[in-house]
């Protein structure tokens, strides 16, 4: 074997080098997901409990009706928050990088600070804004706008809202890298041949930041099919996401087989969008791989 | 010589970045139809700026620009008939070469057939025929080069403005470019702005020089006329070498002007002088003679110090009696003997006198006082 002679003599501090993290990612990635998998093939007796009769009813399962249909609203909310993210996103980067350029700090720091505290705790924060008795709904009833309390929790607006404000920094921060780095002299040159500001911006801006939209589209997208914390705090359990059904069968359905095929597909949808990203040229360092 | 026709007039401009110096001062400048005429200065003396403002990149803060005649101040850079090559090519990393050199004729919504047949005849006149595939990822720095020309030119431009488009090149294929550049300048008859720092550059193919220091139009002239009549210190030093004497004009005698230097009378000409006034004398190194004896008439005792051969010629440095250093070339095999004594001189006409305003006013102060 060729690779066996590239160790000589190294082996000792290589070991020592790569070691730790071989089997941090051994123990804590790959042997779990081995078993996620191994679950998936697994069935359950009369008390719930995990036993290994080799069944593909797991994916069965996967095609039920009421699943395809959370599968579809969850591509729903995935793909409208992405988009918002985009139209939202792009104008801010494109400001902080190439505008404000000298407030560029505070800006940045806008988008970084939320970071810093819980996403539950946020979440939940709208939540308490939104409320019936929140402060959204007291200062329209005192505005006499409203009469009455309205609902503004519990519905797929609210849920996109929640996945939009929990990740759009997902989808700021590729948008600005790749907005920043555009020399300033190729809007110039676009300006220099004739091109006005619009056709400047299609023509050379947008396909030249293209890369940005498209990584930060992977990293909205992606966790937008898994945070059910976001539908269950702000949807109320009315509009789940495929995170939900996941959750839902590793607790209270105690099924954790099918959580485990349900999982699978979730990693197979993610692995399919990277190929895809990666296909069409992305970047595979502005995912962090 | 046919009457020139005056293409960009710069009047009285400046530009002044918020919280910083003037960048441009009081700005003058006229360039004729069809003329090569470089901007040349050390980095920061306002040259690239100047061309930024003929572009439409920079406001201007004071001060008109007039294209043609025309006011350009309200225009924006895609309604002035001037067109760019960028320093660093600027060229669209996501076109191909046909889609970049197009993109002025696409904006303009031209008809298919006619961009086609155009970007194939400039494609051929920057020497790129066959290229028109490929991206600019995959193109050495001067056929980027050629790429950028091709699509600034492409508009059929009244002014070419060109800011050190060759500066990211070497040596041997900068001085490639600069011969085929002139020959484009030639053959399509387009005013060429041009800016540089390279000194050779700018001699070997401007029409004339527009030199410029810290924002201040030195001089404007033909590169024999910048060479051989420096008007200010800074070009006489700034274009090739020169040995420069600081004093103050103790009589003038119509293009005779003698100047008291630390030590002695120098007379060389000039016109415009008055008696005290400071100024410098300038003679270059390869105008100086020497003879191993004392000659009759001015001349300067120096003792010879280093001896440096550069295949063509031979530099000499030798030491006044008050420890200044003088340059000397000369060509190889007329050696300056390689030690002692040498009595140095020139013609009169070989000491260019120079208004002695700028910078260094104070050391011609000095050398008075000592003498």
């Amino acid at each position: 074997m060729k690779k066996k002679k590239n160790f000589r003599g190294n082996t000792l501090p290589a070991l020592v080098m790569v070691g730790p993290v071989t089997l941090w990612l051994l123990l804590l990635v790959a042997v779990p997901l081995i078993y996620v998998v191994f679950m998936t093939f697994c069935s359950l007796d009369a008390n719930y409990n995990l036993v290994f009769t080799f069944t593909l009813d797991n994916y069965k399962r996967l095609f039920d009706a009421n699943y395809v249909q959370i599968y579809a609203q969850s591509l729903l909310i995935a793909f409208s928050t992405t988009l918002i993210c985009i139209i939202a996103g792009y104008p801010f980067a494109f400001l902080i990088a190439r505008v404000f350029t000298k407030k560029k700090a505070i800006l940045y720091m806008l988008v970084i600070i939320p970071f810093w505290t819980n996403s539950l705790i946020r979440i939940y924060g709208w939540r308490t804004f939104l409320g019936s008795s929140g402060w959204l709904n007291n200062m329209l009833t005192k505005l006499h706008i409203i009469s009455e309390p309205a609902e503004f929790l519990f519905n797929r607006g609210t849920i996109i809202l929640g996945m939009v404000y929990c990740l759009i920094p997902y989808m700021i921060l590729p948008l600005y890298t790749a907005v920043e780095k555009l020399d300033k002299s190729m809007i110039e040159a676009s300006k220099d041949l004739g091109a006005k500001g619009p056709a400047t911006f299609l023509k050379v801006i947008l396909p030249m930041t293209a890369s940005g939209i498209f990584s930060g589209s992977i990293m909205v997208f992606i966790p937008c099919l898994g945070y059910f914390f976001v539908a269950d705090i702000l949807g109320g359990g009315k509009s789940d996401v495929i995170g939900n059904l996941i959750e839902r069968q590793f607790q209270s359905g105690n099924n954790w087989p099918l959580g485990a095929a349900l999982s699978v597909i979730l990693i197979a949808i993610t692995l399919l969008l990277v190929k895809i990203y990666q296909i069409c040229g992305g970047d595979m360092e502005n995912l962090g791989v | 010589m046919e009457e020139k026709k005056i293409i960009v007039e710069i009047k009285n401009v400046n530009k002044v970045y918020q919280g910083t110096n003037a960048v441009v001062k009081d700005l003058n400048l006229n360039v004729y139809e069809g003329e090569f005429l470089t901007l040349l200065g050390s980095s920061g003396c306002g040259k690239t700026t100047t061309l930024r403002m003929i572009a439409g990149f920079e406001d201007i803060t004071s001060g008109t620009i007039l294209v043609e005649g025309e006011n350009i101040e309200d225009k924006e850079p895609f309604e002035r008939n001037v067109n760019t090559v960028f320093q660093t090519y600027a060229l669209f990393p996501h076109m191909t070469v046909f889609d970049n050199v197009a993109y002025g004729l696409k904006i303009k919504k031209k008809p298919k057939g006619e961009i086609k047949t155009k970007v194939m005849e400039m494609l051929e006149l920057v020497q790129l025929g066959g290229f028109e595939k490929r991206y600019p990822s995959q193109l050495s720095g001067g056929q980027k080069q050629r790429v950028a020309i091709a699509r600034a030119l492409i508009n059929q431009p009244r002014v070419l403005l060109l800011d050190e488009p060759l500066g990211a090149l070497d040596l041997k294929l900068r001085k490639q470019m600069q011969l085929e550049l002139k020959r484009l300048q030639r053959k399509l008859k387009i005013t060429f702005i041009y800016v540089t720092h390279d000194q050779e550059e700018a001699l070997s193919m401007s029409d004339r020089i527009a030199i410029m220091n810290d924002g201040i139009l030195q001089q404007v002239g033909t590169p024999v006329e910048i060479y051989e009549q420096p008007a200010t210190r800074f070009v006489a030093s700034f274009i090739g070498e020169t040995n420069l004497f600081d004093g103050a004009v103790s009589s003038v005698d119509g293009d005779k002007v003698s100047v008291s230097i630390e030590s002695g009378v120098i007379t060389g000409k000039g016109t415009d002088f008055k008696v005290g006034e400071m100024v410098a004398v300038s003679v270059r190194p390869e105008r100086i003679k020497y003879s191993v004896r004392p000659v009759e008439g001015f001349t300067v005792p120096a003792a010879v110090k280093e001896q440096v051969y550069v295949g063509s010629v031979l530099k000499t440095i030798v030491v006044l009696p008050n420890g200044n250093e003088i340059r000397i070339e000369r060509l190889a095999g007329e050696e300056l003997p390689a030690e002692g004594m040498v009595y140095l001189y020139w013609k009169d006409e070989d000491a260019k006198i120079i208004h002695s305003f700028d910078n260094n006013i104070f050391a011609a102060i000095d050398n008075i006082q000592l003498a």
